[in-house]
């Protein structure tokens, strides 16, 4: 029973990075209608800042997050205007070939800017576990689930009450009328893609110190997006966090009880049965954004 | 003979074919007519296979057509047009109509890959008939271009030619018509004459009521998902009913 | 005139490859050149005719080395010539299941159950180690056999992948100038009409995907004879992503496209890599996808043909306009 409880507390601390990254891939892929292959390229920013932070400047872990998701919010904007911008209008098939030539770039651009190997973000918080009762965690995973938490809630909050939010809720749901109400489109383009990437830099500053940084940690963090969004419905922000937390916690259990090896494969699994069988995602009937 | 019994079609709440029974004499020429909404192009979708009805039979030549796919249905003999135009854009007006010969060829995967002698046969075979259905719409000064290049009337044609080509026994004609000038109309008129003497029955929904009651031998008058009067041109042109429907809305019946 | 000469030109600098090719190096380069136009034809199939993009393609060339290896190492120790049908049949049995579940996807997500697809199949080849053999890979694959002499030399086996890369043109060609190549391109122009003339577009959607794969499969069994050694690398999704590349600047949608980018991405890398790093290399893969997406978005060989099509209308000979016929050439 105490080993389940540790899985499920281990799960929920995956998870909630995970929902931070498909909320915002459910914002670019859902109401954008981008296919965003590049979004764990974000994710691998987000490290690569919180390293560059941490390591190199030997700032405090709270500024490396701010870094990192302003790295992520920038490189976002001029990812949008430059790139996806001229591209509005066209086929989603020629987009999402952008997002992959995209993704090789980055992820290439990273290997050469911080090498093959793999990197150690150093991290202030002691290294023994706190003990919760039966529970074990470390203070890092402990500060990164409330984090992801906060950030969340933030999102959530900026999403659904700020005018900003409405706006972008409004031209996603009907671009004309938005734009009759002087909403200004473009801009609400710019600032939805960065502020999707941003999530997803957050996400990566905050899970690079539990495990490791290297370039190719992006891969599986795009498809795990994917899996979320797919799994919650696209355009869907209960959605993506329940899902995100479903899938932190289904990689959790199988990798504890079934085999270690395949615990990346809960995620492929999932984006086909889903696609496969309830297309629409597992929690259908919850209200859409947009 | 064309027979829809009972054909119900429902989207969510809305009702769009309450149930309606018809049929569709074998070698006529048929038109569907009603005001907007009245449910004509639904009907066509639901009789050729692009929307399944909630209730009902449709089945030609005493062959149940319910449930099958549009693909299916087309092997059956039942072929038909869209109301937006609908051609293959990037291909020229041959290869849209070499591509509407399709259930005419044979041709398999290991045949095609061992290229047999047979084969190649029957590609001359089809280019043969693809020519022929291009002098028969009369489209053979536009063989080589591409089919989105055409003028927007022209381009029904290729359209028509398409649909010919698939050899149908039972041709749906959504609006083939609209947005054409009046000459281009009265060529049309004499080529749906046309295929009819080939022996195939012409089922049309079309707007234009002069072209209606001139063309068709029946006409069937839908409104709100009803069948409301069915009968020979000048019957429904007197028909009260109908004049009802039709008061109040742009096309009245000539 | 001048693309039958240089075609003509071409061939026979094929055939007579190993004559004039003195660097050992440089062979293997063309004969990895031969086996990637295979896969990149084999992607064009899928790409360029259905328009259905597949990022998992590199599953069917793994399945494809990983059969064809597994068959002709102990204890069952077949033929070469027996693995590598088996190879294709594995492959294409893996194609039909793709094709079967996730053709009814489309677009974005057809290619999200083919990265899944591929990301499965990977994490298998890994962690199955009684079949597989994890990460450690299979060593000591046989080279083909024909009678009595193996063939061992690099000229030996140019001569095979040479055959086998004319071999999948030619089904290509076959295919795409066929009824089943019309249907193909109709279901991809305009499918509600191609299904209303009686085109089943599960069916050739499926055949596409079948034969895609099985050819995908037999570039791996080329692959896994050649190298020898097969493991859990073929999976990498820097081989999907070549082969994408090659297809894409190539020019999709026509038959010289992947042959021209399958040249040019394995001649290019390989003549750069004393200038350039690897991972330059890749780095500007990445943004040629990007700047073909922006200027070439059919490719070279159709950029190519559309500007002589362009000259020559200028010039005042009569031609059919740009793309009456590309689509099927």
């Amino acid at each position: 029973m105490e080993q389940l409880l540790q899985h499920l507390v281990n799960g929920l601390v995956l998870g909630g990075t995970y929902a931070l990254l498909g909320i915002g891939l459910t914002l670019i892929f859902g109401l954008m209608s981008v296919v965003n292959f590049a979004h764990g390229e974000f994710y691998t920013l987000g490290a690569y800042a919180a390293f560059a932070t941490l390591a190199l400047a030997g700032l405090p872990f709270f500024v490396a997050l701010v870094v990192a998701i302003a790295a992520g919010a920038l490189l976002g904007a001029i990812c949008e205007r430059a790139l996806l911008r001229p591209l509005r209008g066209h086929s989603i098939d020629t987009i999402m070939l952008v997002m992959i030539g995209v993704w090789i770039a980055m992820q290439n651009a990273e290997l050469l800017a911080w090498g093959g190997v793999a990197r150690s973000i150093p991290h202030p918080f002691p290294t023994a576990p706190l003990t919760l009762g039966p529970l074990n965690i470390a203070p890092l995973r402990l500060f990164v689930v409330v984090t992801a938490a906060a950030l969340i809630a933030l999102a959530w909050l900026g999403i659904q009450k700020t005018r900003l939010g409405t706006a972008m809720r409004a031209t996603f749901q009907d671009r004309d009328t938005a734009a009759l109400m002087g909403v200004p489109i473009g801009r609400i383009h710019t600032i939805t893609f960065a502020f999707g990437s941003a999530l997803a830099a957050a996400a990566g500053a905050l899970l690079g110190p539990v495990f490791l940084a290297y370039p190719s940690m992006g891969d599986l963090a795009s498809l795990k997006a994917f899996s979320v969004v797919i799994l919650g419905g696209l355009g869907n922000l209960a959605g993506a966090t329940l899902g995100g937390l479903l899938l932190g916690v289904a990689e959790e259990l199988g990798a504890g009880y079934v085999s270690s090896g395949y615990r990346d494969a809960v995620g492929f699994v999932a984006i086909i049965l889903v696609l496969l069988f309830r297309p629409a995602g597992l929690f259908a009937r919850a209200e859409r954004i947009g | 003979m064309l027979e829809v019994s009972d054909l119900r079609v429902e989207f969510g709440g809305v009702i769009a074919l309450t149930g309606i029974s018809f049929r569709v004499q074998r070698g006529t020429i048929t038109s569907l007519i009603g005001p907007n909404g009245a449910g004509k192009t639904t009907a066509f979708n639901a009789i050729t296979g692009y929307l399944r009805p909630t209730r009902g039979r449709v089945a030609w030549a005493g062959a149940a057509l319910g449930g099958r796919r549009p693909c299916d249905i087309a092997r059956r003999g039942v072929v038909r047009t869209f109301q937006r135009t609908s051609v293959f854009p990037a291909l020229s007006v041959f290869d849209n109509v070499r591509t509407g010969l399709h259930l005419r060829g044979a041709a398999g995967l290991w045949s095609v890959l061992a290229g047999t002698s047979r084969v190649r046969a029957e590609e001359a075979r089809l280019a043969a008939a693809a020519d022929e259905v291009l002098a028969f719409i009369g489209l053979t000064h536009r063989r080589d271009e591409r089919a989105d290049a055409l003028p927007y009337g022209e381009q029904r044609l290729v359209e028509l030619a398409v649909a010919v080509a698939a050899r149908p026994q039972l041709l749906l004609l959504d609006e083939p018509a609209a947005g054409m000038t009046g000459a281009e109309k009265e060529r049309l008129v004499a080529l749906i004459r046309k295929i009819r003497e080939r022996d195939v029955t012409v089922f049309v929904v079309e707007h234009d009521m002069r072209l209606v009651m001139g063309l068709s031998e029946i006409v069937i008058v839908l409104n709100h998902g009803r069948v409301i009067a069915e009968g020979v041109p000048a019957e429904i042109r007197a028909h009260p009913e109908v004049i009802r429907a039709y008061l109040g809305s742009a096309d009245a019946p000539a | 005139m001048i693309a039958r000469a240089a075609v003509a030109l071409g061939a026979g600098a094929a055939v007579t490859a190993p004559w004039w090719v003195a660097n050992p190096y440089h062979l293997h380069v063309l004969i990895m050149a031969a086996i990637f136009t295979i896969l990149a034809l084999s992607l064009n199939l899928l790409l360029g005719y259905t328009g259905q993009l597949s990022l998992g393609h590199a599953a069917f060339f793994g399945i494809g080395a990983y059969t064809s290896a597994l068959l002709s190492l102990p204890p069952l120790e077949w033929s070469f010539w027996i693995a590598l049908p088996a190879a294709a049949a594995a492959s294409g049995i893996a194609g039909w299941a793709i094709g079967r579940l996730a053709l009814k996807l489309r677009g974005a997500y057809f290619v999200l159950v083919t990265i899944s697809f591929a990301g499965v199949i990977s994490l298998v080849s890994i962690n199955w180690m009684a079949l597989t053999n994890g990460p450690l890979g299979l060593p000591g694959v046989p080279p083909p056999a024909l009678g009595p002499w193996a063939l061992r030399t690099k000229s030996a086996y140019w001569y095979l992948v040479l055959a086998a890369a004319a071999l999948a043109y030619l089904v290509c060609k076959r295919l795409v100038g066929s009824r089943i190549g019309r249907a193909l391109v109709a279901l991809r122009e305009n499918e509600p009409l191609a299904e209303s003339v009686g085109i089943d577009g599960t069916r050739y959607l499926v055949m596409a995907a079948v034969v895609s794969a099985a050819m995908a499969g037999v570039g791996g069994s080329l692959y896994a004879h050649y190298t020898r050694f097969v493991s859990p690398e073929v999976f990498l999704f820097s081989y999907t992503v070549t082969m994408v590349i090659m297809v894409i600047a190539g020019g999709q949608g026509t038959l010289a496209g992947p042959v021209v980018g399958a040249l040019l991405f394995t001649v290019l890398p390989e003549a750069l890599r004393e200038a350039v790093a690897w991972q330059w290399q890749m780095l500007a893969y990445g943004v040629v996808l990007v700047l073909c997406v922006f200027f070439l978005p059919r490719g070279i060989v159709p950029g190519v043909l559309a500007v002589r099509s362009h000259a020559a209308s200028r010039a005042g000979h009569p031609r059919p306009t740009p793309g009456s016929r590309s689509s099927l050439r």
